[in-house]
């Protein structure tokens, strides 16, 4: 049995998961209204979920999704489409999931309107209202039958590995009326012994029960065996009497369908796919996300021991210690890789959460607006996963509530009535790049700036546009300002958005064009606490490169090695690479040796080639971050423990790269001067 | 308070204990380029990358080189509203005191030789006069000072 708390626990994970999946399915549904894959899909995570409820003692919300199961029923009715009205009905019915699952008392109140919204909804054709109170006994069809009845059961092939007891199965069933059951087994079907899978139950059975008993009860015994299940009660008195069998009443007839044990159900596919599923999932499992952090910390710990290892051995010159390291090194890394994988999840998670989001934000504005989700599968660190949740929303309601013009002034520029939000996220080397695009109105420039330069955040006769224009809109503060730009307003600071991005050590990109919508960037690391570095030395020192961001690594020609006052492009295979001297850059005292190296390093924004004294090695680098005495240095993404003990600073690319495209622009502005 | 006292260029000064986490000897300091004088450098505490401190900048004094008599001071201090681990230097460290509460005086208004500001009192004891440094103050003041930053208007190269 499952201990009583950790199983309590893991419901609750698990009717979570449910309730969220009950929400994508119908949002899906909006979009395709008819889809009998997605409403069976419903039914039956609405079905396990009310099944497993009653188990762990919600019975508030066993109830009200027995109501809803019911109510929605109709929707299965062939040629039926749930309308609009419906799914923001259900919608509600799915919030109020989650609100009796953090506490049936206090939400239990709002059971009965919505219950009777969703009968609103589906225009009275609801099935014979069932009073949601079901599984207790005052249901109407558990008039108790006079003689008693006859239960013909037989288990679908995967209730045994399922944990269903039979003996105790049939146990319950005499317990309802010890000294009138006559259980009877039928081995008909029972295959020869080498044909005989022990998993899968060979039996059918008759209990007859010579009692007066109310049908729920007999229901109950079976409420949590529903899906594979062959059941048919009749009551004892005539056999033949009710010419159909009894079935299970709540549950649709295409789910309990009565298939002969062995022939093909007729409608097969309904049970394969929640099989198939509950196998999956039974292979996986639940980690508390402050033990793989933990793990996290300690691989960081080794692979630092790893290269101090390494160096020793190198030092020492001992095969014997140097076969050991690199075997250390070998499994460190691959340690190291399988722990970055074990945090990584797709985005898609995360986007679908958005989904709702834009639906309710559409209809409250009143906007048609489709929203589009692109590279879901794309994967990102855990801890950003979560810390993107807040400023994706503030982008995504500004979109929509700034960005998005309604129907009618879209009808009237020529842009189609309903609005896009497109979300996508994709890997851009040791990047990923989450792009939110709305077809909107687009940044009023002039605007922008008009209220930047009150604001001081420009000069007076500042010129700015483009992307260092748009950059603003994060400004802390400048947000709030009432109707200045698309972005602005509801008293959410786009500022927000700004720091977390920072805190990431992303950056974020802002473009935009008028009439035609804006786009918002968000440039994140794919990783927040591991990467390979290339170890470079500039005058003793030593800083480490990301290497995913390294693209080749050239001589420095020695006319170039002199240094200022001479060109600052490097010619790589005829294509001019603006470079910088890490030595002056980083005012490193002492001469330079003969031969420097130039690393290049290249974003999605362009590329700059780093002049450096000598290329160390390619190292494991844990990232640390700087302490905020440090954090102003933008050159500086963190620093990192060395083999021998001491720190290095990582460089950060991205504002390198971006030195190395001012670079670019001052040149272009010259020429264009001269 | 219980208080290390310490020397800097000949001035002794208190630490109080309570935030004080180790006393090491000086271990290789990674140079952080353009970061100004006061927190030149980075050193690895047992894998916590902490940064380096020179309160004789702070105070305006002469630094020397280590000798065999140098200390780093790994403390905990608040700096931008959050417990932040720093190391600071001393020319040497002389004795863990009893300073009593009343024995931190005001401090004088004439005849001071350093920002007073920085200071939280100085107290007289058998050793002689005993500077308390206000440590949040004095990295509060590091931080709003603009630290060099990479901009191309500093940048030597940038001369294109």
């Amino acid at each position: 049995m499952i201990d009583d708390d950790d199983g309590a626990a893991v419901f609750l994970i698990e009717a979570r998961e449910l309730q969220g999946a009950i929400e994508r399915n119908l949002l899906d549904l909006s979009a395709a209204p008819g889809d009998r894959a997605l409403i069976d899909a419903l039914f039956r995570d609405i079905h396990t979920l009310k099944g497993s409820g009653a188990m762990f003692g919600h019975v508030d919300l066993a109830h009200f999704l027995h109501g809803f199961e019911t109510a929605f029923e109709a929707l299965r009715a062939p040629g039926r489409t749930a309308s609009d009205a419906l799914i923001n009905v259900a919608l509600r019915a799915c919030d109020q999931i989650t609100a009796l699952l953090d506490d049936a008392a206090a939400a239990r109140a709002g059971n009965a309107s919505i219950l009777e919204a969703l009968d609103v909804a589906l225009g009275g054709a609801a099935p014979a209202a069932d009073p949601p109170a079901d599984t207790s006994p005052a249901m109407p069809a558990a008039a108790p039958a006079e003689e008693g009845w006859r239960i013909s059961f037989s288990l679908g092939p995967t209730a045994l590995g399922l944990g269903v007891n039979v003996p105790a199965l049939l146990a319950e069933l005499t317990d309802l009326a010890p000294d009138a059951v006559r259980i009877t087994c039928e081995a008909a079907a029972l295959p020869a012994l080498d044909a005989l899978d022990p998993a899968c139950p060979p039996f059918a059975w008759t209990v007859e029960i010579a009692a007066a008993l109310d049908r729920a009860r007999i229901d109950e015994v079976f409420l949590f065996l529903r899906d594979d299940l062959v059941l048919d009660v009749t009551p004892l008195s005539g056999p033949d009497a009710g010419s159909a069998p009894d079935r299970v009443p709540e549950t649709p007839p295409q789910t309990v369908s009565a298939a002969p044990p062995g022939a093909s159900a007729d409608a097969p596919a309904e049970p394969v796919p929640g099989t198939a599923t509950r196998q999956r999932e039974r292979s996986t499992m639940r980690v508390a996300t402050e033990r793989l952090d933990e793990i996290m910390d300690r691989v960081g710990e080794l692979v630092i021991a790893e290269s101090r290892l390494h160096d020793l051995s190198m030092a020492l010159q001992s095969p014997a210690l140097m076969a050991v390291a690199e075997d250390i090194r070998r499994l460190t890394s691959g340690m190291r890789e399988t722990t970055m994988s074990i945090r990584m999840l797709p985005i898609g998670n995360l986007f679908s959460r958005f989904r709702r989001l834009v639906h309710d934000l559409s209809d409250q504005l009143a906007k048609p607006i489709d929203f589009v989700t692109t590279g879901g599968e794309t994967e990102l660190d855990k801890t950003v996963i979560e810390l993107l949740n807040d400023p994706l929303v503030h982008i995504l309601r500004n979109a929509a509530d700034h960005g998005i013009e309604d129907g009618t002034a879209r009808t009237a520029v020529g842009k189609p009535r309903q609005g896009t939000i497109t979300l996508s996220a994709t890997h851009a080397g040791a990047e990923v790049h989450i792009r939110i695009r709305d077809d909107g109105r687009g940044l009023d420039a002039g605007k922008l700036r008009a209220k930047a330069i009150e604001r001081g955040l420009l000069p007076a006769n500042s010129q700015a546009t483009g992307p260092e224009l748009f950059r603003l809109i994060f400004e802390p503060g400048f947000s709030t300002a009432p109707a200045v730009t698309e972005l602005s307003g509801r008293g959410v600071g786009m500022d927000v958005v700004r720091s977390v991005v920072q805190g990431l050590r992303g950056q974020i990109d802002v473009d935009s064009e008028p009439g035609h919508g804006t786009t918002v960037t968000l440039r994140l690391p794919l990783t927040l606490a591991i990467t390979d570095g290339l170890l470079v030395e500039v005058g003793g020192e030593r800083y480490s490169i990301p290497v995913a961001a390294v693209e080749e690594c050239v001589e420095l020609p020695p006319d170039l090695a002199l240094g200022a006052g001479r060109s600052n492009f490097l010619n790589v295979r005829g294509d001019l690479v603006p470079f910088l001297r890490l030595a002056e850059v980083f005012e490193t005292p002492g001469p330079r040796p003969d031969f420097q190296k130039v690393v290049i390093v290249a974003g999605s924004h362009g590329r700059i080639g780093l002049v450096v004294d000598r290329i160390v090695a390619n190292a494991q680098t844990v990232i640390k971050q700087l302490s905020c005495i440090h954090a102003g240095l933008k050159a500086f993404s963190g620093a990192t423990i060395l083999g021998d003990g001491t720190v290095a600073l990582i460089l950060d690319v991205g504002h390198l790269i971006a030195l190395g495209t001012a670079i670019e622009d001052r040149a272009r502005k010259r020429k264009g001067a001269a | 308070m219980q208080a290390v006292t310490l020397t800097l260029s000949d001035e002794i000064f208190a630490i109080p204990t309570r935030i004080l986490h180790e006393i090491l000897e000086p271990v290789p300091v990674t140079r952080v380029p353009r970061a100004g004088s006061f927190a030149t450098g980075l050193i690895n505490v047992r894998g916590t990358v902490v940064p380096l401190t020179d309160l004789r900048v702070a105070f305006g004094m002469t630094s020397r080189p280590p000798d065999e008599n140098t200390r780093m001071l790994v403390l905990d201090v608040p700096v931008a509203g959050a417990e932040t681990t720093v190391a600071v230097i001393a020319d040497r460290v002389l004795d863990v005191t009893e300073l009593d509460d009343a024995a931190v005086g005001e401090i004088p208004e004439v005849g001071m030789r350093w920002p007073p500001e920085f200071l939280s009192g100085i107290a007289r004891t058998d050793q002689g006069f005993v500077i308390v440094p206000d440590l949040a103050r004095i990295y509060a003041a590091a931080l709003s000072e603009d630290s060099a930053d990479f901009s191309l208007e500093k940048d030597p190269s940038s001369c294109v």
